[in-house]
């Protein structure tokens, strides 16, 4: 995403970590990792459960101590000033930080008072973030009753009562429907567009690719690759040319055809398909559709695919995060069952 | 680039005095919302000690000799009162470690502790609020005491001293509670422990019986435990209207256990809240 004024070199750093480490007795979970967020940016950190994430960011938010390494946010050592650290960011974690048995209206009211805005000034602003997030109706039942999605957004209402310049977000739609998800999207944009410099973190490739101007990808404790969406994209290569055939018999066909467009197909015998890495340009696709019905091929789908960042992670980690993503859901999931029980 | 090194605009407010007793203020009243919401957590201060006076007046009054110390009257009533409000205040007071234990369960702490606020407010407030509690329980205890008997010869000053070393007495326990609170995985091991350590305290005291009638050894111990110390002064400022010989010891105890646990549980709850 880019937006006006970003990406200036003189943008002061606004987050930044080095070489950070945190052990929980025998866990590493962090391996010291380096994270660096310009004024008015956005930074996603991607990586599966267990990468590490939430470590991080509970450091960079004063929630934890680091077990070497230094963080400074907005300026401030997060570890030696941390009053001022929390007077200047906003933070939603993973779990809504919300009291149940208050109101809406009455949790953004307190989280107001704690930052110490006049009385009068906590109950305007709660009313405002009430109305921007659409949650009015809602504002004044205890948040014992509210559904996910609901306690989402009230939480992130909670952290932006007193306007930080510095937002953590962490996995803020882990959990969502994809309703929810975009919605909480849409609502992310619109904070941001304002110049908040936001650090969010996401098992989501789509999410990361769509919110962030950069994303740092966490593996293990260890940031193991770092760039735009687009950097990190090229990284495994440009875009493929992907033909699906309709018959099996004619994938041989198909492949000596596609070999005189461009060169070395690769084949995917199950799937039907023929891909090809093309370097660009308009019509190939069209001229690949052309000769292949010329040979008398019948094409079920064509087309040019751009790599996605799941590719990006199959790349670099040698495995695809989603499959260890769910298995690790369905962990939680578990365990939260038998709490509750 | 270059890391900024001022603030890109004014912290709200540094953590003064004012701001120390705003945000304990704030904790006070989400506990009272609390309360107004979920009105049976006031059960422990209100209907069981109704059941205990009127259980213990009723069911041993006539069986257990108070050896002259049931005041003017000389009933068990004017006896009981002291020993019912010290064990009514002491649990109020340690069960503050229960209500802490489940807030940090909650993911509301984390919040807190992302905000500027002065963090040892969340303690404060809790163990302010169960002042409060405790001043309703003693209110009640006081109405149905008096209602079955209970007359507090020592006049207004006695019982305005005797609530005052009651209440000392109940905001030190909680400082115990809190310590307790912050070590506990669960709220549940601490109800567990609560009643396997204060029940036997309360009994082996001069609570409900004159310690006298026990064996030497165990009188040995009930004189000299606080909770005796407590009762004692208690019922000597509320029967006779001046603080008797335990008083000092009493009060002492209760700043002793204030002067250990109040650091030790706020210490502990800032190890537990940062890991």
């Amino acid at each position: 995403m880019t937006r006006p004024g970003s990406g200036s070199p003189t943008d002061p750093i606004m987050i930044q970590a080095r070489g950070l480490e945190k052990h929980f007795g025998e866990t590493h979970a962090l391996r010291g990792i380096d994270l660096e967020v310009p004024e008015g940016r956005i930074l996603a950190v991607l990586g599966p459960n267990g990468a590490g994430k939430t470590t991080a960011v509970r450091i960079l938010t004063t929630l934890t101590h680091a077990d070497a390494g230094e963080a400074n946010v907005a300026g401030f050592d997060v570890r030696h000033h941390p009053a001022e650290v929390r007077a200047r960011i906003g933070v939603t974690g993973q779990f809504a930080a919300l009291d149940e048995l208050l109101t809406g209206r009455e949790n953004l009211e307190m989280i107001g008072r704690l930052y110490h805005l006049p009385a009068a000034d906590a109950r305007r602003r709660a009313g405002e973030l009430l109305a921007r997030f659409d949650m009015e109706e809602a504002a004044n039942r205890t948040v014992k009753t509210y559904s996910g999605g609901m306690r989402r957004r009230l939480d992130l209402a909670g952290s932006l009562v007193a306007e930080p310049p510095i937002l953590f977000l962490d996995e803020p739609t882990t959990g969502l429907d994809p309703r929810g998800r975009l919605g909480m999207w849409q609502l992310i944009s619109e904070l941001v567009a304002d110049g908040t410099t936001l650090l969010l973190t996401t098992q989501y490739l789509e999410e990361a690719d769509r919110l962030a101007d950069e994303i740092a990808v966490m593996d293990h404790g260890k940031v193991i690759a770092r760039g735009t969406a687009n950097e990190l994209k090229a990284r495994i290569g440009g875009e493929r040319l992907v033909i699906t055939v309709a018959r099996p018999e004619q994938l041989q066909t198909a492949t000596g055809v596609l070999s005189r467009i461009a060169g070395d197909p690769q084949l995917d015998e199950p799937a039907r398909q023929v891909s090809v890495a093309v370097a660009g340009g308009d019509g190939i696709l069209t001229r690949a559709v052309r000769d292949l019905d010329a040979a008398g091929v019948a094409v079920d789908d064509a087309g040019v695919h751009r790599p996605t960042l799941d590719d990006v992670f199959l790349v670099l980690t040698g495995q695809h995060p989603d499959a260890e993503i769910q298995a690790e859901a369905d962990a939680v999931a578990r365990e939260r069952e038998q709490v509750r029980a | 680039m270059s890391a900024v090194t001022a603030a890109t605009r004014p912290a709200p407010t540094d953590a003064t005095a004012m701001t120390w007793l705003a945000d304990t203020w704030q904790m006070i009243w989400r506990n009272l919302l609390h309360i107004r919401r979920t009105p049976e957590l006031l059960l422990d201060v209100t209907l069981s000690p109704i059941m205990f006076v009127l259980l213990f007046n009723f069911v041993f009054g006539g069986a257990i000799s108070v050896r002259g110390q049931g005041g003017s009257s000389g009933e068990y009533i004017n006896f009981l009162m002291a020993g019912i409000f010290v064990q009514t205040i002491a649990f109020a007071g340690i069960y503050t470690g229960v209500l802490l234990a489940n807030d940090l369960k909650s993911g509301m702490i984390d919040r807190f502790r992302s905000l500027p606020m002065a963090q040892s407010s969340v303690l404060t407030g809790r163990t302010l609020t169960d002042v409060l509690r405790a001043t309703l329980a003693i209110a009640i205890m006081w109405i149905v005491g008096m209602l079955v008997g209970f007359r507090p010869s020592g006049g207004v000053v006695g019982s305005a001293a005797a609530i005052g070393v009651m209440l000392l007495f109940g905001f030190a326990l909680s400082w115990v509670g809190v310590a307790m609170g912050a070590l506990v995985r669960t709220p549940e091991a601490l109800q567990g422990i609560i009643f396997a350590a204060v029940f036997p305290l309360t009994f082996v005291s001069s609570a409900f019986v004159p310690t006298q009638s026990m064996p030497g050894w165990l009188a040995w111990f009930a004189d000299r435990q606080p909770m005796t110390l407590v009762t004692n002064t208690v019922r000597s400022f509320t029967l006779q209207g001046d603080p008797g010989p335990t008083a000092i010891p009493a009060i002492l105890w209760s700043l002793g256990v204030l002067a250990v646990c109040f650091p030790l549980g706020l210490w502990l709850y800032g190890r537990r809240t940062t890991q």
